[in-house]
């Protein structure tokens, strides 16, 4: 399974919308799309994971090397629309207290 | 093997006139069977085109110039194709050369990481660890302390293969520098969480439960530095329910502090400790629930540990589309009745 990564850059925010699955084969490909949104500062980064509903922890280390990345380079990243089983494993690996993860649907609640 | 080459080439024009008198099948098997040697003896397609040339003039003395002209011409044309040919040979080597490299890292790996099983009275321990691919990226280990308590690891580096075999091989070290008994749980993963920080690349973390059984209180102490959570099976309630613990991976912030909680551990209970490979089984594009595998341990429940870890797993390896994704580790402490 492939996962697609559409990039919409608007000022000092980029959006990213995936979909499909983060794997051992995909993250790399994300890696090398997410690494350098995060490297601009006060750029905020929003990874939509709306249509994401499988990930393993490769990706999870994605997240925490955009996480480390945005700490360094003054930005910040937003993971939002997360499904349930993605957000379990946010939630095990006690993430979820240090990054920012909203799991609700856009645009329904806040 | 020159020699042979020339009964297969008499062979190929032998064929080759059979068939072009005849046209029957037994002379294209034939030659099926001359090609798998010329393919064994690496003979490259140009060569094969060129026996066909002079076969052909020895045949047909009168053939046409232009189609000998053709001829040499396909020859030309076949030469990229017996370079790409020796390339592909050369990979196949050099490919079964890293194969056994890392065969013997494995091995070496299971010298560096192993760790026995210790017994403790009254306590039925099972293990079994199970790599998705030729390195283990999980890995247990036992501390059996002078006071008679016994520390547990279950841990899982994010990647697979070799770099999350070697940082493995980090973690232990560390592990087995520390003074085990003076060392709780938390104090443990505290430490392990500065190692990890400070060595590992950004994109690698490790997950760890870690717990500490002290057999006089039955008492189990633990704390979870992201690591997929254990079961607690309650004899006498008959129940399995979650072991709660929350803690951050290991190597994400070097000043993470980890909560310790406790359990009581009474006859006939038991401890299930797993890595996610367990829990992200696959059968098919279907997930193994975690219901389901408590299920399976409460079927096997009846047997000593070692042997109902190892049904657990035998029962998911038989599934049929079962595609071990991860390395799969199950742990399984049971307190002897």
């Amino acid at each position: 399974m492939n996962l697609v990564i559409d990039v919409v850059e608007e000022n000092n925010k980029s959006v990213v919308n995936l979909s499909g699955e983060i794997d051992a084969y995909t993250a790399p490909n994300l890696k090398e799309s997410l690494l350098p949104l995060t490297q601009k500062e006060g750029n905020t980064v929003e990874v939509d994971l709306g249509n994401v509903n499988y990930m393993d922890s490769t990706g999870l280390g994605v997240f925490i090397s955009a996480l480390k990345s945005t700490k360094e380079n003054g930005s910040e990243m937003k993971l939002v629309n997360i499904q349930d089983r993605v957000l379990r494993l946010f939630k095990i690996t006690g993430l979820d207290e240090i990054m920012d993860l909203n799991s609700t649907i856009r645009g329904v609640t806040e | 093997m020159d020699d042979m080459i020339k009964v297969d080439a008499a062979n190929y024009k032998d064929l080759m006139k059979h068939y072009i008198e005849t046209q029957d099948e037994q002379s294209l098997y034939g030659v099926e069977q001359v090609s798998k040697t010329f393919i064994k003896n690496n003979i490259l397609p140009e060569e094969i085109v060129n026996l066909h040339i002079q076969a052909l003039a020895e045949l047909y003395p009168n053939m046409l110039e232009d189609f000998q002209h053709s001829m040499d011409f396909l020859l030309e044309a076949m030469i990229a194709y017996g370079m790409a040919h020796q390339e592909y040979q050369t990979l196949r080597e050099k490919q079964n050369e890293l194969k056994s490299e890392i065969s013997v890292a494995a091995s070496m790996q299971k010298t560096l990481l192993g760790t026995t099983k210790p017994t403790i009275e009254g306590l039925d321990i099972g293990v079994i660890s199970v790599p998705a691919h030729q390195m283990n990226g999980d890995y247990h280990h036992f501390v059996k302390g002078k006071d008679g308590s016994l520390g547990i690891a279950v841990a899982d580096v994010i990647g697979k293969g070799i770099p999350a075999a070697l940082c493995m091989s980090m973690i232990k070290y560390a592990m087995d520098s520390y003074p085990e008994e003076s060392m709780t749980p938390k104090a443990i993963l505290k430490n392990l969480n500065r190692v990890v920080e400070r060595n590992v690349d950004p994109s690698m973390f490790i997950t760890m439960f870690y717990a500490q059984y002290l057999p006089t209180e039955n008492l189990l102490q633990y704390s979870s530095a992201g690591h997929e959570p254990g079961y607690y099976y309650n004899a006498s309630a008959d129940s399995f329910t979650e072991i709660e613990s929350k803690g951050l991976v290991l190597g994400v912030s070097p000043a993470t502090e980890y909560n310790q909680y406790e359990l009581k551990v009474d006859k006939g209970d038991m401890i299930i400790l797993l890595t996610d490979g367990v829990t992200e089984c696959r059968d098919g594009e279907r997930f193994i629930e975690s219901e389901e595998i408590l299920d399976v341990i409460k079927q096997y429940s009846h047997l000593p540990s070692q042997e109902m870890v190892t049904q657990v797993y035998k029962h998911f390896e038989k599934l049929q589309e079962f595609e071990l994704r991860d390395d799969f580790t199950l742990l399984i402490l049971k307190r002897e009745v």
